[in-house]
């Protein structure tokens, strides 16, 4: 199976359990957890369930396109059900089925991992799932987001698509998967990781990276007080890519880095605080009739 | 016939570190929840497996047992008028009970008589009670808790099933919406539903479905597949650590071997050890020789269908990170130890303390302040010296960054490879040594001073900046670091008193004007000195020895620890008491002496004579014996002492009329005490004789 029929297969598992398939959030960020999809979405009472693939940017992961297993950008598939239902670990084994993994030809096991995104004021407890010692998926009941309680609790679900297709592929080389019949990652991604792997590590201007952090964190700030949330959002993932980008260059040091991190952070709560503000001047709107409001 | 319970909790997958405690809560809680409710019952199991938690009461009585309880009414006089009629006081008494009069009985405690009443309480039936059990396993406690949908309830992972058994019948109660059945589930993959009739079919129905309950089993299991594989020249290391978490990894175990390239034996043992141990929970393999082989042991969740797809797929990612490892060994090759050295200016160790480049500079400069206060050779000096100006470098290669539990470790293979002495490049290893309070010490002297210089910098620094540990927070393990220092200087019998070693430290602060440090200087002192009262306390010495020997100061650790042990010992003595007593009445009396030159001519009785001159001869032997920190012979000097004290008071009234007579036996009490005190302040030392 190749990655194009695995994400085809796992849209449409999801979409059968009710999630709304989005797609992918057109700013720059680390991980799918960090699109408003997810994010947001996961705050104040309203049930959400979602699915969507997340291009993923690690600045300090890119390798030129020389290492078989670590990439610049690799891709996420993202699952958020709110509240949690109670047969998610039953609904998360039938979608490996669907994308060709028999468990019993297997061996698959939920290892402790607990989940923490300081930068988002993020945090959950859960696991990471083993496929014969590999680790595929995150699985994370949210407790906090944006230092604000999850009630109710979301449940989060991260494939590594590479990952899981180097294993689905039996493939030792992340360039050697295929994406299509006839097309492989090298062929779509290659000269992109080596760009950027370039660009990141050898022609960044830092002065300008410095000042481009400066000012989305001035303007998120400006935008956030007039209650305009999203906007104010795409800014702090600016901010966080920014970010990242200079520390993959190593041109922040220790300390300046944890002041960094606060300062996102504090965009962060923020924006989650506004964010359910605003839903509840709306209405909470999602919220079907006869439901309460929790908590 | 008695019937069985049993309750299971069926939850998503617990963390393994969670389990064997969790099985044991269980446990314990449903025993004093039976003898709380008055329950009979014979036995009782407990079972876990990543899956569950459960418990099997046997034979358990029918009905709670009926008790009779005396309650205590008023004194007899008060209960009863000066014509033997109930009193108001006797009647209201008894109606509150529940009784009349007639119950009353007469009785006396402690010589005086009251009335009582016995009541009887009457046992209900178990069935009844049984449904209580959910605030047994909800108070269950966990060390890290979660919610999920929309519950309220904090518990480790989610509840998805509950299984209450009586008999046959269903204990009705529900936890989260999730409610009681007589369903439970085999393995996940292997296993179907089983609908149990009977609590004591629970762990063969669970096998027939994969799953063994008994965590016992299963750890023996794995023992037993790893014994079928292992042969002279493929030893298997079982870490105990590791095999209790594999065992509670799995519900099924099913033991494989599976091999790597050798070309990876080429790493340092320890980064293949670890990436196998602690990334992947595969126990390593060894030849006779102890040499690693290409080999790994690993535990499946499951049977053996499709084994060899399963090993394949280990083998896999063991080798993605070997590659990984490999990739970064060779990246920091590349590199000098100057080139590390240079990065740790960039890295800020605690914000008023400065980088790790600074860290390091001061615990060089302390370093050699150490050895040359403990008179080393100067190649010696010189090597502890080099070994504390490099002692960070590790911390910024690649290796470290990624494995930071190898730091020191890679340090040293580094410091080898590039040239350095064995000596220095041990002592890199060295500096985090001990890593847990009972931990090894370094083996090397020059490894021991930098263990020392590295700790007391960070506890004098972190305390000076107001951070000294409070309750369960102590974020720079400042605690473990103390007893690290002072079980170094026991063990190396450092010639070096512990308040001179702070000093040391202190002088540098002050003359980097880094933080005020006198305002700290007594904290600090106070810190080491709670240490070292739970290092005696762990070595079974008590506190008021400890108080006796190091409370003024804790000196020379070693002679100190040498004295604490001697007391301890000695006050438990029969023959001691008589001594002891003799000592102890000088120190008493010397509180109202003054410390007057002492006349030998104005000595009157023989008794005084020969207790000064026994004074003379055990002041020189002690000062002898003390300089040796001979703890047992210096005691010697003053025990023998004692036969003198006796006579000495016996004969002689130390408070004499006359003033020069008085002064002088004074200024002989004071000059014995302040020799005992010398010792330790025995005088807080209670003494306790077991005959």
């Amino acid at each position: 199976m190749n990655i194009q029929q695995m994400i085809l297969e796992l849209q449409k598992h999801w979409s059968e359990q009710n999630c709304i398939l989005v797609q992918a959030y057109d700013t720059e960020k680390g991980a799918g957890t960090m699109s408003p999809m997810t994010l947001l979405r996961s705050l104040g009472p309203e049930p959400w369930n979602v699915a969507y693939v997340e291009p993923s940017r690690r600045p300090d992961d890119g390798r030129y396109g020389d290492n078989p297993n670590r990439l610049y950008q690799h891709h996420q598939f993202q699952v958020i059900m709110k509240p949690s239902p109670d047969n998610i670990q039953e609904l998360y084994l039938e979608s490996l089925k669907k994308i060709g993994i028999d468990p019993l030809q297997h061996d698959i096991r939920f290892v402790e991992d607990n989940w923490e995104n300081p930068t988002l004021g993020a945090a959950g407890l859960g696991w990471e799932v083993w496929l014969d010692g590999m680790e595929i998926t995150q699985f994370t009941y949210f407790q906090q987001i944006g230092g604000l309680e999850a009630n109710p609790v979301s449940v989060e679900l991260t494939y590594g698509i590479e990952r899981l297709a180097s294993y689905i592929q039996d493939k030792e080389n992340v360039f050697d998967l295929e994406w299509t019949d006839g097309v492989t990652v090298r062929d779509i991604f290659y000269q992109p990781e080596f760009e950027h792997s370039t660009y990141t590590f050898e022609e960044s201007d830092t002065a300008m990276l410095f000042e481009l952090f400066s000012m989305y964190e001035n303007e998120a700030k400006r935008i956030m007080e007039k209650g305009l949330v999203f906007p104010a959002y795409d800014y702090v993932l600016k901010c966080s890519h920014t970010f990242n980008l200079l520390d993959a260059r190593g041109v922040i040091s220790v300390t300046e880095r944890t002041g960094y991190i606060t300062r996102v952070r504090n965009l962060a709560r923020g924006i989650a605080k506004t964010y359910v503000q605003e839903r509840e001047r709306l209405g909470f709107p999602m919220l079907r009739k006869g439901e309460e409001v929790n908590g | 016939m008695a019937k069985h319970v049993l309750f299971e909790i069926g939850m998503e997958e617990l963390p393994a570190r969670f389990i064997d405690d969790a099985e044991l809560q269980l446990r314990e809680k449903t025993a004093k929840w039976l003898e709380d409710l008055r329950i009979a019952y014979d036995s009782i199991t407990s079972f876990s497996t990543p899956r569950r938690l459960a418990v099997r009461i046997e034979n358990i009585a029918d009905m709670q047992t009926t008790i009779e309880e005396e309650a205590k009414g008023p004194a007899l006089t008060i209960a009863k008028d000066e014509n033997g009629e109930w009193t108001k006081a006797a009647i209201g008494f008894a109606k509150g009970q529940g009784k009349t009069v007639e119950d009353l009985v007469e009785k006396e405690v402690n010589g005086k008589a009251y009335v009582f009443v016995t009541k009887r309480i009457e046992g209900k039936a178990t069935n009844e009670l049984l449904p209580g059990f959910k605030d047994v396993i909800t108070s269950i406690s966990f060390s890290n808790n979660m919610r999920w949908g929309t519950n309220t309830l904090r518990f480790a992972r989610p509840i998805r099933w509950l299984v209450a058994l009586y008999g046959n019948e269903i204990v009705p109660f529900e936890i989260t919406k999730v409610e009681t059945s007589n369903v439970t589930y085999g393995h996940r993959f292997l296993g179907e539903s089983v609908t149990l009739g009977d609590a004591m079919d629970y762990e063969k129905k669970l096998k027939e479905n994969f799953v063994i309950a008994d965590a016992k089993e299963r750890k023996a299991r794995i023992l037993e597949g790893i014994d079928e594989l292992q042969n002279d020249q493929f030893q298997v290391s079982v870490d105990q650590d590791l095999l209790a978490e594999v065992t509670n990894l799995v519900e099924y175990p099913t033991v494989f071997k599976g091999e790597f390239e050798e070309m990876f034996l080429g790493l340092p043992s320890e980064v293949l050890i670890i990436s196998m141990k602690e990334h992947q929970r595969y126990f390593p393999v060894k030849s006779k020789e102890v040499k690693l082989l290409p080999s790994f042991i690993g535990v499946r969740n499951g049977d053996d269908t499709a084994l060899e797809t399963v090993i394949r797929g280990n083998e896999k990612v063991l080798r993605a990170r070997l590659q990984d490892a490999e990739f970064f060994y060779e990246e920091d090759q590349k590199n000098t130890i100057d080139h590390h050295l240079e990065k740790l200016s960039r890295v800020v160790f605690q914000e008023k303390l400065g980088t790790l480049a600074e860290k390091t500079e001061r615990v060089t400069d302390l370093t050699e302040r150490i050895a040359e206060n403990l008179n080393l050779p100067a190649n010696m000096i010189e090597d502890a010296s080099r070994a504390a100006e490099i002692s960070k470098f590790d911390l910024m290669t690649n290796m470290v960054n990624e494995f930071t539990d190898l730091q020191g470790v890679i340090g040293e293979i580094y410091a080898l490879n590039l040239g350095e002495k064995e000596a220095v490049a041990a002592a890199i290893r060295e500096q985090y040594l001990p890593t847990h309070a009972n931990g090894d010490l370094p083996d090397s002297e020059i490894g021991a001073i930098l263990s020392v210089a590295e700790k007391i910098d960070t506890i004098v620094g972190i305390i000076s900046v107001g951070k000294i540990p409070t309750g369960s927070q102590d974020p720079y393990a400042l605690r473990r670091q103390a007893i690290g220092v002072l079980r170094i200087l026991e063990a190396g019998k450092w010639e070096m008193k512990v308040e001179d070693l702070l000093q040391l430290a202190y002088d540098l602060y002050d003359e980097l004007e880094i933080e005020k440090i006198s305002d700290y200087k007594e904290k600090i002192h106070e810190f080491f000195k709670l240490r070292a009262s739970h290092l005696l306390k762990e070595a079974g010495i008590e506190q008021d020895v400890f108080q006796a020997v190091m409370d003024k100061e804790m000196g020379n650790f070693t002679y100190a620890m040498a004295k604490a042990r001697h007391l301890s010992k000695k006050r438990h003595e029969e023959a001691f008491k008589e001594k002891e007593e003799a000592l102890v009445r000088i120190l008493n009396l010397a509180d109202k002496a003054e410390n007057n030159e002492i006349n030998p001519q104005a000595f009157e009785t023989d008794s005084e004579k020969a207790l000064f001159e026994q004074f003379e001869l055990s002041r020189k032997a002690f000062s002898d014996h003390d300089k040796a920190h001979d703890a047992v012979k210096a005691f010697e000097q003053l025990e023998a002492l004692a036969d003198p004290i006796h006579e000495f008071f016996d004969n002689n009234m130390v408070m004499a009329d006359n003033m020069e007579l008085r002064n002088n036996r004074l200024a002989l009490v004071a000059a014995i005490s302040s020799l005992i005190l010398d010792y330790a302040d025995l005088a807080l030392i209670e003494w306790k004789q077991h005959f």
